[in-house]
């Protein structure tokens, strides 16, 4: 029998080195900022400004322009978390361990942002801040599962060990996640055959869709800006270890 | 064969000469479900409508307890690292071992469970229902609650983390375990609770072997 | 003693090989081939990465750089490691033949039996005693009756002889003795310094980092 573990060095694992990775991304993010800032504005705009108010809700119709790109982003960005896990688990990719941790932050904030404008929305149509529906309970729970893998990242002392722990985790969760969203829409049925909204819903006029969709695209263009900084931060922040603990080692010997 | 009987043995003897865990899982389990009564009131009606979730509940509360023993103590002795060399994979022993925590912790709770039954006044339909869910249920707790331990096993408090991370996805647990109890699609519910113990079963050993040799790493 | 049945003549070799912890590199540039029948001792201070490269030829912590390979084992054969790490792996609520007759169960027992094993570490009148009464010395011969329990012909060893009095040190040269006469592998990382009976049969290295 022959054990051979040799790591294996493919040409994206090179290319892939974090500091080429900063190196190569550092001049996309200015551009992306600038592109998303400027896509707020216009969004910010039409929303605010420049579409009109609906018939039976008002101005808080305009909740909705952040509402539903932050409900989406949640669930795409533990895509973006779960492909990372598995670029950590089947190549032991360096960067991917990087991206899946810079993710869970960002991804957490947008959850709770939907959850908390939802509620905010909720109130005024609905009358009541929550409501046990089938598609909103499904958004705690997924907010749950990433407070847990960002509270797992902080409880590991070797980020390096962590990561693939942490990808385990995460790819478990995104196996669960759509069965999740079944038992949870069972259960709703189950309580509450009415349910508020229909599936095909009312047609959106133009007004509404134009902002919707600008803002739509400024959240999307957010997330890598958000991303790729917090991944640059990720990798300074590991040299600074990694060279504090030569250094530790350098003093002893 | 003989090592996977090996380790399940080797598990329930050290559990029932450990001390009394069994009992006072069984204990925490009967006493979450008594202390409802206390908290909502006597209310036999209201009770009987609640009690399929407090059952559930306790259970859940009661399996969280009890993960904590599943690796940590053999992380803790050296003995994990021995075991990757067995004539075993990985994943077979730590099937064999989520097996022996079936049998000490969830076993127990349902030979209990009677007790409950009568505190919360259910009747008799409903409770045979119950035993019927949690025994279709329980085998999928044990199936996460593995996972959730091998993820944490290498963290030095990761007693508390395990909860946490296993509670979001025993959720549909909860919701079909409770819902084969009392809903209308009552049979329903059991299927999909047994289908979905099937797919933790299959799942967590080998989860829990990639968190665990991951871990030590 | 027990007839021993001898290993396939087999070669662990190392090339180029780097290990650390947490993507620290400890030793590197390590190339070295150990023949059935010879022991490699590995000494060296505290903190040289001894530990680290027995974990990695156990398989447990991924390699930086450079391979290993066990090469002349028969594919059928299963594990061909045992690892005694600095933990012993016993559970003081089990008596201690019943610690071993677990190992025996899981790794296999294609070797010793386990009272012969047992008194051959000298554990033999506290068979039905718990294992958590044993003092350390006592313990780590438990874990050291292990060994000759289940056949494999590679052994790494990590501080053998911790916690041994003098008589336990003899113990343990014996016993790799023993598994070299039968064509066996074994490294040891140590500070004791282990004699065999034959020096031929040794070899001494330092793991570290080049300067």
């Amino acid at each position: 029998m022959t054990i051979q573990t040799t790591p294996k060095q493919s040409w994206w694992s090179r290319i892939a080195h974090p500091g080429q990775f900063v190196a190569r991304t550092r001049p996309l993010l200015w551009p992306l900022t600038i592109l998303t800032a400027l896509l707020f504005v216009v969004g910010l705009w039409f929303a605010l400004f420049n579409s009109p108010q609906d018939y039976q809700m008002g101005d808080t119709v305009r909740i909705m322009y952040v509402h539903v790109p932050t409900a989406r982003l949640s669930q795409f960005v533990y895509a973006v978390m779960a492909v990372s896990a598995l670029g950590s688990l089947v190549w032991r990719h360096p960067m991917a361990d990087v991206a899946m941790k810079a993710a869970a932050p960002p991804g957490a904030t947008f959850t709770a942002l939907a959850l908390f404008t939802g509620s905010l929305w909720g109130r005024p149509t609905r009358g009541t801040f929550w409501e046990w529906d089938g598609r909103m309970t499904s958004t705690p729970v997924l907010l749950f599962i990433y407070l847990g893998i960002i509270a797992l990242w902080r409880a590991f002392d070797d980020q390096l060990r962590a990561a693939r722990v942490i990808a385990v985790f995460t790819l478990v969760g995104a196996v669960n996640i759509p069965i999740i969203k079944f038992s949870v829409d069972w259960w709703s049925t189950l309580h509450q055959p009415a349910s508020v909204f229909r599936a095909d819903g009312p047609r959106m006029p133009g007004s509404i869709l134009t902002p919707l969709f600008v803002m739509f695209f400024a959240f999307t263009f957010l997330f890598p800006v958000l991303h790729l900084k917090a991944m640059h931060t990720e990798v300074s922040r590991r040299r600074v270890m990694a060279l504090e603990r030569q250094a530790a080692q350098g003093a002893k010997s | 064969m003989r090592a996977f009987s090996a380790i399940v043995t080797r598990e329930v003897a050290l559990a029932l000469r450990g001390g009394g865990d069994v009992l006072t899982l069984v204990l925490f389990f009967i006493i979450t479900g008594a202390i409802v009564p206390f908290a909502v009131g006597p209310d036999k009606a209201l009770l009987a409508t609640i009690a399929p979730g407090i059952i559930w509940i306790a259970a859940f509360l009661a399996m969280l307890l009890g993960l904590d023993r599943l690796f940590r103590p053999d992380h803790e002795d050296g003995t994990l690292i021995l075991l990757r060399h067995a004539d075993l994979p990985l994943s077979a022993i730590i099937a064999a071992k989520v097996i022996a925590h079936w049998l000490l912790t969830a076993l127990p709770l349902i030979l209990a469970s009677p007790i409950l039954a009568v505190l919360l006044a259910m009747d008799l339909s409903s409770f045979w229902r119950m035993l019927l869910s949690l025994l279709l249920g329980t085998p999928a707790l044990a199936a996460f609650g593995a996972i959730g331990a091998a993820v944490t096993v290498a963290i030095r408090r990761g007693g508390l983390i395990a909860p946490i991370l296993i509670a979001p996805l025993s959720m549909p647990v909860l919701i079909f375990g409770t819902g084969a109890i009392s809903a209308t699609q009552s049979n329903a519910a059991l299927l999909f609770l047994a289908a979905l113990s099937l797919m933790a079963i299959a799942l967590a050993p080998f989860a829990a072997a990639l968190a665990i040799s991951s871990a030590e790493d | 003693m027990t007839q021993r049945q001898a290993y396939p003549s087999l070669v662990l070799h190392a090339q180029g090989l780097a290990c650390g912890r947490g993507g620290l590199p400890l030793a590197d540039d390590m190339s070295f081939a150990v023949q059935g029948g010879t022991c490699l001792l590995l000494r060296g201070p505290n903190g040289t990465g001894k530990t680290t490269l027995l974990l990695t030829l156990a398989g447990i912590v991924a390699p930086l750089a450079g391979s290993f390979a066990i090469e002349g084992a028969d594919p059928e054969a299963g594990p061909l490691l045992h690892y005694c790490g600095h933990r012993n792996a016993t559970k003081p609520r089990l008596s201690v033949a019943e610690n071993l007759g677990f190992w025996a169960a899981v790794n296999g027992a294609t070797g010793d039996a386990v009272e012969d094993a047992l008194d051959r570490v000298g554990l033999g009148d506290l068979a039905m005693l718990d294992a958590g009464y044993l003092s350390a010395g006592q313990s780590r011969r438990l874990a050291l009756a292990r060994l000759p329990v289940t056949h494999r012909p590679v052994w790494l060893l990590d501080e053998p002889t911790a916690a041994l009095d003098t008589e336990g040190h003899q113990l343990v040269t014996d016993l790799i003795d023993g598994h070299l006469d039968a064509g066996g592998i074994a490294i040891a990382a140590t500070h004791d310094p282990i004699t065999l009976p034959d020096a031929a049969r040794m070899e001494t290295t330092a793991p570290g980092k080049a300067v």
